[in-house]
């Protein structure tokens, strides 16, 4: 099924890409194509199928709660792009675009 | 032997010659820095060097050959992939998002590596977040196939593949998600291999799609591709996903050649469309070679394969859009940091630091998964990969191993694909069952069309590594084709 | 004749205040008792550690990183859902919940979905019956601060990682719930249990309990319900019991004026004690859920968890069932609160020590001193009183000195020469003294004021500590009648 402008705006919004100019076109006709390959799928009776998540039947495992060395704040905050005081410095929490 | 020589030995010889104490480390080293000095500059393998790192592990690798010590892999010079963690080395994933980005930590197999005595040469390059078949989708620039400069290395291991093919490390790591080991290996004319899902840790790896991605190795020699497979094979705390198997079972009599072993020839993958004729030619000529070894080819069916593309395009976008939601410019990497909310700050770095076939594929997961969508596309892919795995569990019911071209054609022109999103993810469709159903996979080089390296691909059961191995080394000592060092001119 | 179809605005009773009914389900998080966090070897911040000082490449969210589930938090969990008679499935998982925030650094939390640890659950709550849908495990995400002040709009916000990936355990009631008041026992019932059982702290003000009510009204014998607000900043249970009725009385008042409440999440401010709307995004988010590829689906080893429900203690509810067989309501409340008053009840009750004696001895004298005897002690001094052998003054100088030298109360009694003498003829003398040594209190009471007694008495005990008190208060009143 064809995703229209529309629906490209809204994943990119859920997906928080932003767009350049006219790549929702862009994206709309590639990611149609695609689906079109995609959409195959739908031939297919999956009713009794159960899914698969993981491919591997590997045990469970659970970690001994033993508390390891931490990183300094120096180096939790090496790579920050902003920092203050030891905090990851943000832009301010404002939902509206 | 001349120090170029020393780039053309396999990781076998170079152990022998090391232990004997005829070279050492440093001299290894040495010629492999001489040969990317001469020819890196045009096949761009590599995207970053780690001299502090060689220089330190070639002088205690030597230190440790002199005292008749030293691991599997001592002194052996190595390539990483971009998208393996070492600690304060610069690793992006191909990407700018990450440019600048000193992981704190060095991933699992890799320390393996480390630990049993290889020595890191550098960063090779790859598609952005390991997603591509060419390696054009680096952030950085293309790597170009040693055999033939205007024609890509495949990918998304593409830089590490060009590496070991054009004597510029004696061995290297890849990943490979739907094929981006061994498609690499097939069109640079090396050998590659996929291990089991869950045979090594992927502690360390950026991920791609966490259900399907999977280190391994590439080389000059199937024997030497078992060695760094086995060093980094086994348990590891850090991930739940690998599995506690013993990492020495991948070698289990692997040299025993293929007398009597049935090899299953899937019509849908032999006949798979778009498969070249040259490609063609030279495996029902390797197939040839293995029957006068003493394997039987058995016909067996994946009726599902014609759903394997439609099925991981679902599943591995899936994955990678929420595996990459943690590039928000706020903790590392690039950032748009003086936006003026939080949201501008997400568009605006997301749109700046991710390319566009990385940014197509977290816009297709994001769809796949978003609310109304996901029991048609996500729900239906992951019942779709049941059906696909059943294909394979019935195949391996009458065939030990399933031989196919790795990819239906050799290696392509740069910049012929890059328009067309859909023809390149096709370049993956006799690889990406082996990931979907959690499959051991090699790629062995079987001769050359139009004189461009062609590769047989050897599928295994789950944990069937050994015998995969097992053929493709029966293969490799019958053909007398021996994966070779490029001329690159 | 046709019904009336006028329509004039009329007010019908059932539309009064009064005739409302509340219906309130509880979310609430619960941070497990472990020492580090619940995928990586992160130890557990204290409270005010320096930001980003608890963080590793795993809980920061690094390329590369993958989560190992803590055994810890998985059975504080487990011993939850069993106290709260929950059933176990054979099958669980983890699920990713994906949205984007500053505080959450993978972009995902790692939650549970549609296979939680456990479900269909209850618990008694002063005669109801709450259901519990469920308890799962998730982790915390990290702290924001933000910059600026009210009247401009804060320009920045600074992200401390340090609460990232600390476990979190989330209690999800059925809507049973019909006031303030039983929500906020229904909290409080819950803490009890979780301290008992040794899951979790569970202190409100330490972050290690976080209540979200979710209210909505609807008219009495309506069985449909009524759309829901769901509170949040909750720090304690005071503060959930005014919030809930300043949202009831909210609903109630938009309902009664025609209005509607709308569905969305609101705050609770404690400095202006009223609620206010937290919607903040412009679109509705959608979770885009899915099965954690990074950790195997779980199968808990069933002989781990019966392992676990046979060393469960008693639950609170059945001690206190228990205790009330044998004690005043209020008496079984109170000891029955504390394992540890529990535990000694019984065990000097098992050395033969009266019941109520013993349970006066431990809500009066142990429990405000809170410190324990041993039950051997304990059920000696309880006979020495039991016998007339020592007074209550002397008891309590015994338990103390007990407790502190963990001497017996035998030996403590006969180095003090503690005794309590009940012989008439021995207190006869001091009486009289009494009497007259305290003439007004004497013509006091003869003339009717009884309460003047006290001051006789107490002259009494000054005078002969090792006196019986009834005796010498049947000898005061022989003397002065």
């Amino acid at each position: 099924m064809p995703l229209s402008k529309d629906e490209v705006r809204h994943v990119a919004l859920l997906a928080r890409l932003g767009l350049e100019p006219g790549e929702e076109e862009l994206y709309a006709e590639q990611l149609s194509g695609i689906l079109g390959h995609i959409d195959r799928l739908q031939k297919l009776n999956t009713d009794d199928i159960a899914p698969t998540a993981q491919v591997v039947e590997v045990a469970s495992r659970l970690r001994d709660d033993e508390p390891r060395a931490s990183l300094s704040q120096a180096e939790a905050l090496a790579n920050a792009p902003a920092q203050h005081d030891g905090f990851f410095r943000v832009p301010s929490i404002q939902e509206e675009a | 032997m001349t120090s170029d020589d020393l780039t053309r030995i396999t990781v076998k010889e170079a152990l022998r010659l090391l232990r004997l104490g005829t070279i050492s480390s440093a001299d290894l080293v040495t010629a492999h820095v001489e040969r990317i000095e001469r020819l890196d500059s045009k096949v761009k393998a590599y995207l970053r060097f780690t001299p502090e790192l060689w220089e330190k592990q070639a002088a205690e690798a030597d230190r440790k050959l002199r005292a008749g010590a030293g691991g599997p892999l001592a002194g052996i010079p190595m390539a990483v992939k971009d998208v393996l963690c070492v600690q304060g080395v610069e690793t992006t994933a191909g990407s700018q998002i990450l440019k600048g980005y000193r992981p704190p930590y060095t991933a699992t197999a890799v320390q393996r590596l480390f630990e049993a005595g290889a020595v890191m040469i550098g960063v090779t390059n790859c598609d952005e977040f390991a997603m591509g078949s060419s390696t054009e989708n680096s952030s950085y620039f293309p790597t170009r196939n040693p055999w033939d400069l205007a024609r890509v290395p495949g990918g998304s291991s593409g830089g590490s593949a060009a590496a070991v093919a054009a004597g510029e490390a004696m061995i290297a790591l890849g990943t490979d998600t739907g094929g981006s080991i061994r498609q690499p290996a097939a069109l640079c004319g090396v050998v590659g291999m996929k291990p089991t899902y869950g045979r090594v840790s992927r502690y360390g790896l950026i991920a791609f799609a966490s259900s399907l991605d999977q280190i391994g190795p590439f080389a000059r020699s199937v024997d030497d591709a078992a060695v760094v497979l086995s060093v980094m094979s086994g348990l590891d705390a850090l991930d739940s996903t690998s599995a506690d198997r013993a990492p020495m079972e991948v070698l289990n009599s692997f040299d025993r050649g293929v007398k009597g072993m049935r090899l299953g020839l899937p019509r849908e993958y032999y006949e798979v469309e778009g498969v070249e004729p040259g490609v063609k030619a030279a495996i029902d000529a390797a197939l040839v070679v293995l029957q006068k070894e003493g394997a039987e080819i058995v016909d067996v069916s994946l009726p599902h394969s014609d759903y394997g593309l439609a099925a991981y395009y679902i599943i591995a976008p899936a994955e990678c859009s929420s595996n990459l939601a943690r590039f928000d410019g706020v903790k590392y990497g690039l950032s748009e940091v003086d936006a003026r909310n939080i949201t501008d700050l997400y568009m605006h770095t997301r749109r700046k630091g991710f390319g566009a076939e990385v940014r197509r594929r977290v816009m297709l997961g994001t769809y796949a998964l978003s609310s109304g969508y996901y029991d048609a596309y996500y729900l239906k892919a992951q019942k779709v990969r049941t059906l696909i795995k059943r294909d394979f569990d019935e195949a391996f019911q009458k065939c030990d191993a399933i031989v196919s071209a790795t990819s239906p054609t050799v290696a392509f022109p740069l910049g012929a694909k890059t328009q067309d999103p859909l023809a390149m993810y096709l370049n993956d469709v006799l690889t990406l069952g082996g990931n979907l159903a959690g499959l051991p996979g090699i790629s062995v080089p079987c001769g050359t069309s139009d004189g461009l390296p062609v590769g047989l691909q050897v599928l295994g059961p789950q944990w069937g590594e050994n015998v995969v191995l097992r053929v493709a080394r029966a293969y490799e000592e019958a053909s007398e084709i021996k994966p070779e060092v490029a001329d690159v001119a | 004749m046709s019904p009336s179809t006028s329509g004039a605005p009329r007010h019908l009773p059932a539309e009064r205040e009064g005739a409302w009914e509340v219906v309130i389900g509880m979310e609430v998080h619960v941070q497990p008792k472990t020492r580090s966090k619940m995928f990586c070897g992160c130890a557990v911040a204290p409270l005010n550690a320096p930001p980003n000082t608890y963080t590793c490449e795993v809980c920061l969210g690094m390329p590369g990183v993958l989560p190992a589930i803590n055994i810890a938090a998985v059975e504080a969990c487990l011993k939850t859902a069993l106290a709260l008679s929950c059933e176990i499935p054979r099958h669980t998982k983890f699920d990713r919940k994906n949205y984007m925030y500053p505080d959450l650094p993978k972009g995902y939390q790692i939650s549970q979905y549609d296979l939680p640890m456990s479900v269909n659950g209850h618990i008694e709550v002063g005669g109801r019956t709450v259901r519990i849908r469920r308890v799962h495990l998730e982790e915390d995400t990290g702290k924001l601060v933000h910059a600026g002040d009210k009247l401009h709009r804060a320009w920045e916000s600074y992200v401390d990682l340090n609460r990232a990936g600390v476990p979190l355990m989330e209690i999800v009631s059925e809507p049973d719930l019909r006031s303030a008041d039983e929500a906020r026992d229904y909290a409080m019932e819950l803490r009890t249990v979780l301290r008992n059982i040794g899951a979790s702290e569970a202190d409100m003000e330490k972050g290690q309990m976080r209540v979200e009510p979710n209210i909505s009204v609807r008219k009495v014998g309506s069985s449909g319900l009524g759309v829901k607000t769901e509170l949040k900043n909750i720090n304690s249970f005071r503060a959930l019991h005014r919030a809930i009725s300043y949202e009831v009385a909210r609903h109630v008042e938009v309902l009664q004026s025609g209005g509607a409440v709308v569905q969305e999440t609101r705050g609770w401010s404690e400095d202006e004690q009223r609620t206010f709307s937290q919607r903040s995004k412009e679109f509705a988010e959608d979770y885009r859920y899915f099965p954690e590829p990074d950790l195997p689906p779980l199968e808990l080893d069933r002989a781990w968890i019966e392992e676990l429900r046979r060393n469960l203690p008693e639950l609170p509810a059945v001690t206190r069932a228990a205790l009330e067989k044998e004690l005043p309501a209020a008496v079984a409340a109170l000891i029955g609160e504390s394992r540890d008053l529990t535990e000694l009840y019984r065990q000097t009750i098992a050395r033969g020590a009266s019941s109520t004696a013993t349970a006066n001895w431990i809500v009066n004298e142990v429990a405000p001193s809170g410190k324990i005897p041993s039950p051997d002690n304990l059920a000696e001094l309880v006979r020495f009183l039991e016998d007339g052998a020592i007074t209550r003054d002397q008891g309590r100088e015994v338990l103390a000195e007990s407790v502190e030298t963990g001497r017996t109360p035998a030996e403590i009694v006969a180095e003090h020469g503690f005794r309590q003498t009940s012989d008439p003829s021995e207190l006869l003398v001091i009486a009289e003294a009494v009497i007259d040594a305290n003439p007004k209190a004497a013509s006091d009471y003869r003339a009717g004021k009884t309460q003047a007694i006290y001051v006789l008495v107490k002259d009494f005990r000054a005078r002969a500590p090792q006196a019986n008190p009834k005796v010498a208060n049947e000898l005061l009143t022989k003397l002065l009648s």
